[in-house]
């Protein structure tokens, strides 16, 4: 150990010199997009030396920290209301957006089951109880499906995945909405709770019949048959960051972007869409803040590529513009 | 003579030795003084608004802001007593084992090994737990126990995760704990005890059972808290395997809750002041279980000491 | 002697398949340990390499990077928390098997016992009200101390226990040497027990050293070199729960390789305190 201890020592003593310079940020919060901004950031720091150090600690934590004065800046899978906005004197915006598959564990059925929304939402109900359901089987004429009951696996976590889910469960069924309504974490009418992506990927891959909902990219880089899923216009759509591009070009963004475009019109969007958000306060030091500014600046214009490799979805081009305008203003 | 102006002389030290030593174990008080009241004061959303309701009520609901705690005490009571129930005579067992039974050469490689138990950490027990322990439990163990459906303990689907997976892989976690404790204390036990016993013609079992665990169980028993104290904290690894669902049942097939687990799951991510708040007196509560448990272990070893000097050997 | 009227036979059967039981408890703790190690090392020993020991982390798809600053920062973190939780453990358990009778002692053995059940998430929520939030920043220090709040009650307990195991018959007789009870207690009971003592603050390094829950609203982490006390810190459970919840393969295997170095440096530590044991007098 001490070899290692000195290993890292001479390590540290090389490189913190050439570090040194630059300005640091921080900033915490949602878990989701830790993989991508840290990608960023990596890049950012070899670009032009600022160091901006990202921690995932959860969307609330992001938040509270943020208002607390901890970090430079917070991230959120789930925007704020317009009040708490104002009462906090920060403001918000989408950095990139993401989808929710749905995946299941049906031997000898390959992704690509079509699910109508309103069957998702009834199984999640506790209505559709097996998999050969009339709802399911009119969908899918020559897919084998027999009467094995169906394990539904939801998110025990609190999660922006599940405050996506559980928007586009509302927006489906009125009796979601009434009876169960949405947010982070919810009261479950069936099903059992696996902590994260991995926790309900367990339960989904190792249960026979199960069913369960995890990010876009847990679903295609972990190899699990996810559903096509029909979206408010009639066609079915497999996960993927077209569908949910084309979801996002259809959401209205209010001042405060606050946005939710679950269920989006249009026949190539993919129901399960939304943003994922950064806060910063508008009193932040302005040295910080152009940090800041130049920071969401540079991930706009060369983040793209990196963010499409990783099944995040770019915001559209107006929005960005709007985004850097508003910025420039807080930046001065 | 000289010894007694040596004391004299020394006799601050002493009082300052003495007086040093309790400073330190008062700062225990305040640690957990400290804790309480931190836990109290986030609480304070929490209570005005459900009261001792919060105690008794099933409802968990943070979308209409309904909470209640008691599925999650009956699960956090559930898993560690199962926990203790299957890690106290395993642990007893290597215990026995290293100090009677093992010879010397074999003794410090294995209680080395299980102290190891203790080094592996939460979430790879919980990642474990979930890949590895689960489905065994799923295609194997449950089937299996699924025959005596008719004891309350064995209802329901074999699901793998769940209340039982949650007890087993809390069970290892504890073993270290328990066994190296029993070890140490069952090391003290004076050789001329077991030779006596050996000599009045009983067999080495004998010796242990009457004799050594007897002799022992004050020591036993504080590793058993201890262990106990840990099952009822435990969160990362529980909270992967026992299904986090929030309700009363005795089947250990179905999935449950625990305090620790729901803290876990959602402290993280709440934003809302009254949800924060019930999750932090979520935690006050399991700080007075532990308490209860504790007070409980008190007395029995009380009693114990009572009974056992009372029908003698 | 109520077991007189068994047979000396079914006695001596009784006997052995309870010896045979414990043998077969001890097999059982051992062969759980080499399975799930045995799991660990399959899935993180293709990630241990050099770059892993010195490089700096990198995101998913760069090739190389290591977690060399999580390692340090673990030490560090881990090494602060020691500092205050074993000298304080340690004197209270002194106290509690020497002095310790009474309302007091018995208090603080009770609240020690209900401490050891405090779950990690609460002791750093106790952390960040005490450290972070009134320095107004995420630091390596709030984190030592929400891990020294895990550490206490178990050195405290394990501590008194060995304390306990010294035979009164060595005090007795250093004291009818007419050495003070403080120099016994220093010389002889502490000297005696040193084995066990060091192996329960190895247990309490190992318990609290995979602990990624208190760390995350204290030590916070970092992406980048700092061995400043008072800034964010990275720690391998952080920088393991982080890659363990992502969905790449990528960085599971990272996450794995953290979790077999994590369980390979807490097994040094423990080799380490054997030897220790070992060269010393006592039991």
């Amino acid at each position: 150990m001490k070899k290692v201890l000195l290993l890292a020592l001479t390590v540290l003593a090389l490189t913190a010199g050439a570090a040194q310079a630059g300005i640091t940020l921080n900033g915490a919060g949602a878990t989701f997009p830790y993989p991508l901004y840290s990608k960023w950031f990596y890049n950012y720091e070899k670009q032009t030396g600022t160091r901006v150090n990202y921690q995932s600690i959860g969307s609330g934590g992001g938040i509270s920290q943020v208002k607390a004065g901890t970090v430079d800046f917070g991230a959120s899978d789930a925007p704020l209301k317009a009040k708490e906005l104002r009462e906090a004197n920060l403001f918000q915006f989408p950095m990139v957006a993401g989808a929710v598959a749905v995946v299941y564990n049906l031997p000898g059925v390959g992704s690509g089951l079509k699910l109508k929304s309103q069957t998702v939402a009834d199984i999640y109900l506790g209505k559709i109880k097996k998999w050969n359901d009339p709802a399911i089987v009119k969908d899918n004429p020559g897919v084998n499906l027999s009467a094995m009951p169906i394990i539904v696996a939801h998110r025990s976590d609190g999660s922006g995945t599940t405050n996506i889910f559980t928007w586009y469960l509302e927006d489906v069924s009125s009796q979601w909405k009434l009876e169960v309504g949405s947010g982070k974490a919810v009261k479950w009418p069936v099903g059992i709770g696996g902590k994260g992506n991995e926790g309900v990927a367990g339960v989904v891959r190792q249960t026979k019949g199960a069913i369960g909902y995890v990010e876009l990219a847990y679903a295609t880089e972990n190899k699990i048959t996810y559903a096509t899923l029909g979206n408010r216009d009639g066609g079915f759509v497999a996960p993927s960051t077209e569908g949910c591009i084309a979801a996002a070009a259809s959401a209205k963004v209010p001042d405060d972007y606050y946005a939710r475009f679950t269920y989006a019109p249009g026949k190539d969007s993919y129901p399960i869409s939304g943003f994922t958000y950064l806060l910063v306060p508008r009193n932040l030091e302005p040295s910080n803040m152009k940090a800041f500014a130049g920071l969401v600046g540079w991930a706009f214009e060369k983040g793209d590529k990196d963010a499409k490799a990783l099944h995040y979805v770019p915001i559209p081009d107006k929005l960005k513009d709007r985004i850097k305008a508003d910025l420039k203003k807080l930046a001065k | 003579m000289a010894g007694s102006i040596k004391r004299s002389g020394k006799f601050d030290i002493e009082r300052a030795f003495r007086g040093g030593t309790a400073a330190l174990a008062l700062s225990v008080l305040v640690l957990g003084a400290i804790i309480v009241y931190e836990l109290f004061s986030s609480s304070g959303p929490a209570f005005d608004r459900f009261g001792f309701g919060f105690i008794t009520s099933r409802d968990w609901d943070p979308v209409s802001e309904l909470y209640g705690a008691l599925p999650f005490i009956w699960g956090t009571f559930y898993t560690s007593i199962l926990a203790l129930v299957i890690a106290l005579p395993l642990s007893l067992g290597i215990a026995v084992f290293l100090t009677e039974l093992a010879p010397v050469w074999l003794r410090g490689p294995i209680g080395f090994m299980v102290e190891l138990l203790a080094a592996i950490p939460s979430l790879v027990y919980g990642l474990w737990g979930l890949f590895v322990l689960a489905p065994i439990m799923q295609e194997h163990i449950q089937p299996f126990l699924a025959q005596y459906d008719y004891l309350p303990f064995f209802k329901g689907y074999p699901l793998g995760l769940g209340i039982m997976t949650a007890s087993v892989i809390v069970a290892i976690m504890i073993l270290p704990t328990i066994s190296s404790i029993s070890r140490e204390v069952m090391y003290t036990v004076p050789e001329t005890q077991r030779e006596g016993g050996l000599a009045l013609g009983m067999t080495r079992w004998e010796v242990v059972s009457k004799v050594v665990i007897p002799y022992s169980r004050s020591g036993i028993l504080g590793g058993v808290i201890l262990g106990f104290g840990r099952a009822l904290g435990e969160t990362m690894a529980v909270t992967m395997v026992i299904g986090n669902t929030p309700q009363i049942t005795m089947s250990l097939f179905d999935p449950g809750y625990t305090i620790a687990s729901v803290l876990a799951n959602e402290f993280a991510e709440a934003t809302e002041k009254v949800h924060l708040s019930v999750l932090v007196e979520l935690g006050l509560i399991l700080f007075v279980i532990s308490i209860l448990m504790n007070s409980a272990a008190k007395l029995l070893l009380w009693r114990m000491n009572r009974y056992g000097s009372g029908s003698g050997s | 002697m109520n077991g007189g009227g068994l047979g000396y036979g079914r006695r001596k059967l009784t006997g052995h398949v309870m010896m045979a039981g414990s043998l077969v408890a001890a097999c059982i703790a051992v062969a759980l340990l080499f399975w799930i190690i045995g799991y660990v090392f399959i899935k993180g020993i293709h990630g241990i390499n050099l770059d892993f020991f010195t490089e700096l982390p990198t995101p998913v798809g760069v090739e190389g990077g290591g977690l060399a600053n999580a390692i340090v920062g673990s030490i560090i973190v881990v090494g602060m928390a020691a500092l205050m939780a074993v000298p304080v453990g340690v004197a209270a358990a002194v106290y509690l098997s020497e002095y310790g009778r009474g309302l007091f002692a018995s208090s603080v053995r009770f609240v020690a016992d209900v401490l050891a059940g405090v779950p990690a998430i609460v002791a750093g929520i106790v952390a960040y009200a005490l450290v972070v939030s009134r320095m107004g920043r995420f630091s390596a220090f709030s984190g030592s101390v929400a891990l020294a709040i895990l550490m206490l009650p178990i050195i405290i307990r394990s501590s008194e226990e060995i304390f306990k195991t010294v035979p009164n018959t060595l005090r007795e007789a250093s004291l009818a040497l007419g050495i003070p009870r403080w120099r016994t207690v220093i010389k002889v009971v502490l000297r005696t027990a040193s084995g066990g003592l060091v192996t329960g603050i190895m247990l309490a390094v190992a318990r609290v050293g995979g602990e990624a829950a208190p760390l995350l609203f204290t030590a916070f982490s970092n992406s980048f070199w700092s061995l400043r006390p008072d800034q964010p810190m990275a720690t391998l459970p952080v920088q393991l729960f982080n890659y363990a919840i992502s969905p790449y393969d990528d960085w599971h295997e990272k996450a794995w390789a953290a979790a077999l170095v994590l369980i390979f440096m807490v097994l040094m530590l423990n080799i380490a305190a054997k030897m220790y044991a070992h060269r010393r007098p006592g039991r």
